[in-house]
């Protein structure tokens, strides 16, 4: 995903148009609003907030305070695939440390940050539920289990030659 | 065909059978949850006139051979057999030695197929409740059963319903807590990608007995196969006429939709949650106004776990004497348990309160492999503790866990062999609440800091015994000035390791030695300069070029350089690398 450049702000409003019809008057909608804005546009952009927040009558304050909040929403343009490496205690005791740092070494990309093609998005998540497969990652949807640091290398470097 | 069946590669050998025998009349294939036989993962059960036979490990060939031998000529493949419902198999006593209730489904119905629920007593509960029992009724039934919430807490559920259910207001919530956030569990996972009707039912009762016309499922967002086979299921209950207005022509209305969460451990906390669902951030509030009388928008609210949940309809069906003749002291019923870590046989086992801690573990879970020696087991997550071999007789029940200072938690058990050192574990418990903090309470938010750091000091050999005594009062004051379970359990892992690890703190502290070799400044990787062949396998894969040398004369590691990752233990052909 690239950032908005300033040409994208007219499409921007087009884009944000049906969260405007889908959310306008209804109480507590604000994470679902923010994960739709992620998903339209891969991030959680400042200009689209902004515009939200006027059309939505919400403070801009308050969306950028929930935003800021949870893990999921990222405020910066997220690559092709979201790689979630499991860092849960059954993937920590069986080794999930030496594959995050394995990766970070291979792609040259450090926890929340994006690979330079724009492919990956590294992200150390809490517990992905998969512990009896430990240790695990998730590219996008699809979870990987009994990794050990080369398998998981592999297993991007499969995901790059598809993209 | 659940998260850990796909990632264990169950999508190939399912697509294989979909290629050999979709054209076929006579077979039928079904995707079913997860059975919680993980370690045997892809799983496939082949069923003919009611006897049933399970493969274990089966890939895409084997899957072949499956249709070709049994299916088309009746011939077994004993020596993949895992379970058999009418012959032994090696794995049948794991499946006896469970009291399958909340599981009784997963693994054997296709989770989006109402029908196959309904044909195994699917939504029977409901319509017993609703048009049998009164709210209270229903109330004291579970009240009977001794049903205590699964999420961890323990709290009655019969008791929190009748609180919610006698809140005046013509508004009222009814919640199902799926953010199953403890590391180490994915029970409700399961069961919500599994068996998601008994959810919705158990939830339709709870409603029907507090007055409530409005269900939430709030779902971490992290589990999309759940929520996607919830979504079907609610459909397909709305299609039934289970859920929404004037259900069974009771004139009884509920419907429940879905909430997503947003990756925020604190969210689990009921309160955190109450704040999410209304967009705010996840932050807990003071109690009293408990929910049951000031929940969701001011209105009494009744937030419940998934496996709670999916305990309510059996227990209306089967009655509450039925599910209390299992269990121990307080603990009635039954527990879900996910098993991992250092384990042969990990995946989810549901047996009687009370068993004790080394059953589980090495009955169910099958002990610790390569016959490494046993060193602590996990419970409770992050509010819970590290508990020792000396306490492996301990019965696994809410009084007696809480006894030893960890809490049972929602049932995830992480085992540790020798190769886990304690401090590392309690540092990575604390740098977890660290990241998940909501940062209201001073001393959750700083305190838990300053614990980690001295932990991290600690593991970096610059601790002192000064800091032992620090860690203890941190912990007493974080304890009683967080407003919330998690601050309120956060220093449990580093209490219940300082109890009874407390001789490894001491090695790290006065011999700045790691007796498990992991804390990566206390550990030295070197090459035995007699063993060494010279074969330069070490220094071409090492991933940050720290070791150096001439073909055939010893290599040698740079100290300075090494990142302590194993990766020339892994592929030196003698065995020259060792770790002091």
């Amino acid at each position: 995903m690239t950032p908005l450049t300033t040409e994208g702000l007219e499409d921007l409003e087009a884009r944000m148009k049906p969260l405007v019809t889908r959310y306008k008057g209804r109480k507590g909608i604000t994470i679902p609003l923010l994960a739709d804005v992620q998903k339209e546009l891969g991030y959680i952009a400042e200009e689209a907030v902004d515009y939200l927040s006027r059309e939505l009558d919400l403070p801009a304050a308050e969306l950028f305070g929930v935003a800021t909040f949870y893990a999921m929403f990222r405020l910066q343009p997220e690559g092709k695939y979201v790689v979630r490496v499991c860092r849960g205690t059954a993937c920590h005791v069986q080794g999930s440390a030496l594959i995050g740092e394995q990766i970070q070494r291979h792609f040259n990309v450090k926890d929340g940050e994006t690979t330079e093609d724009g492919l990956f998005t590294l992200q150390y998540v809490a517990c992905l539920g998969c512990c009896s497969l430990a240790p695990v990652m998730m590219v996008g949807n699809e979870v990987h289990g009994r990794l050990t640091p080369d398998k998981a290398i592999q297993v991007l470097e499969t995901y790059r030659a598809k993209a | 065909m659940a998260s850990c069946g796909i990632a264990a590669g169950g999508g190939p050998v399912f697509d294989r059978l979909h290629e050999l025998l979709d054209s076929r009349e006579d077979v039928e294939i079904k995707k079913v949850g997860c059975i919680g036989f993980c370690y045997m993962e892809p799983l496939v059960e082949v069923e003919k006139d009611g006897v049933c036979v399970t493969y274990g490990e089966v890939d895409s060939a084997l899957a072949e051979e499956i249709v070709r031998k049994h299916v088309d000529q009746g011939e077994i493949l004993k020596e993949h057999v895992v379970l058999h419902n009418a012959d032994e198999a090696p794995e049948n006593p794991r499946m006896e030695n469970q009291v399958r209730i909340v599981l009784r489904n997963t693994g054997l119905i296709d989770p989006e197929n109402i029908d196959e629920y309904i044909a195994r007593d699917g939504y029977k509960g409901l319509e017993k409740a609703i048009r049998e029992m009164t709210p209270m009724d229903v109330i004291q039934e579970i009240l009977d059963s001794g049903l205590r919430g699964r999420g961890g807490a323990g709290f009655p559920t019969g008791l929190k319903w009748k609180f919610a259910h006698l809140a005046k207001n013509d508004k009222k919530y009814f919640v199902c807590n799926a953010d199953e956030g403890d590391p180490g569990a994915f029970m409700d996972r399961s069961v919500l990608e599994g068996d998601p009707h008994s959810v919705l039912e158990g939830m339709a009762i709870g409603a029907y007995a507090i007055g409530a016309d409005e269900g939430i499922i709030y779902c971490r967002a992290e589990y999309p196969l759940a929520i996607k086979h919830l979504n079907t299921a609610l459909d397909q209950a709305r299609e039934k006429g289970f859920l929404g207005e004037n259900i069974m022509g009771t004139g009884f209305n509920f419907d429940i939709h879905i909430k997503e969460g947003a990756g925020a451990f604190v969210c689990g906390e009921e309160t955190a949650m109450i704040a999410s669902i209304e967009g705010k951030r996840g932050m807990p509030r003071p109690r009293p106004p408990f929910p049951a009388n000031s929940g969701i928008f001011g209105k009494p609210t009744n937030i419940n776990n998934v496996e709670t949940l999916a305990n309510i309809a059996w227990i209306i069906t089967h009655g509450s004497k039925e599910f209390s003749k299992y269990g121990i002291g307080r603990s009635r019923g039954t527990k879900v348990f996910a098993l991992a870590g250092k384990l042969n046989k990990g995946g989810l086992a549901e047996v009687p309160m009370g068993m004790p801690l080394r059953d589980v573990i090495y009955e169910v879970g099958g002990g610790i492999p390569d016959n490494k020696k046993f060193k602590a087991v996990q419970l409770g997550g992050p509010s819970g503790g590290c508990l020792p071999e000396e306490l492996l007789d301990t019965p696994v029940d809410y009084e007696s866990i809480n006894a030893t200072g960890a809490i049972m938690g929602s049932g995830g058990m992480v085992v540790m062999d020798e190769s886990t050192c304690i401090v590392d574990v309690a540092k990575f418990f604390l740098s977890f609440v660290q990241k998940e903090s909501c940062g209201k309470c001073p001393f959750c938010r700083i305190g838990t800091k300053r614990m980690l750091e001295i932990l991290e000091r600690i593991s970096e050999g610059r601790g002192t015994l000064e800091d032992l005594d620090l860690l203890a009062e941190l912990a007493v004051q974080i304890k009683d000035g967080s407003l919330c379970g998690l601050g309120q359990t956060a220093p449990n892992p580093v209490l219940t390791t300082l109890k009874y690890f407390r001789d490894e703190y001491l090695a790290h502290i006065e011999e700045r030695k790691c007796p498990a070799k992991v804390c990566t400044t206390l550990i030295h990787y070197s090459i035995d300069p007699e063993k060494c062949i010279g074969c330069t396998k070490c220094a071409r894969n090492c991933p940050v070029e720290a070791i150096s040398g001439e073909i055939k004369k010893p290599h040698v590691i740079n100290d300075d350089i090494c990142v302590r990752c194993g990766k020339c233990i892994e592929v030196c052909p003698v065995g020259a690398v060792t770790v002091e």
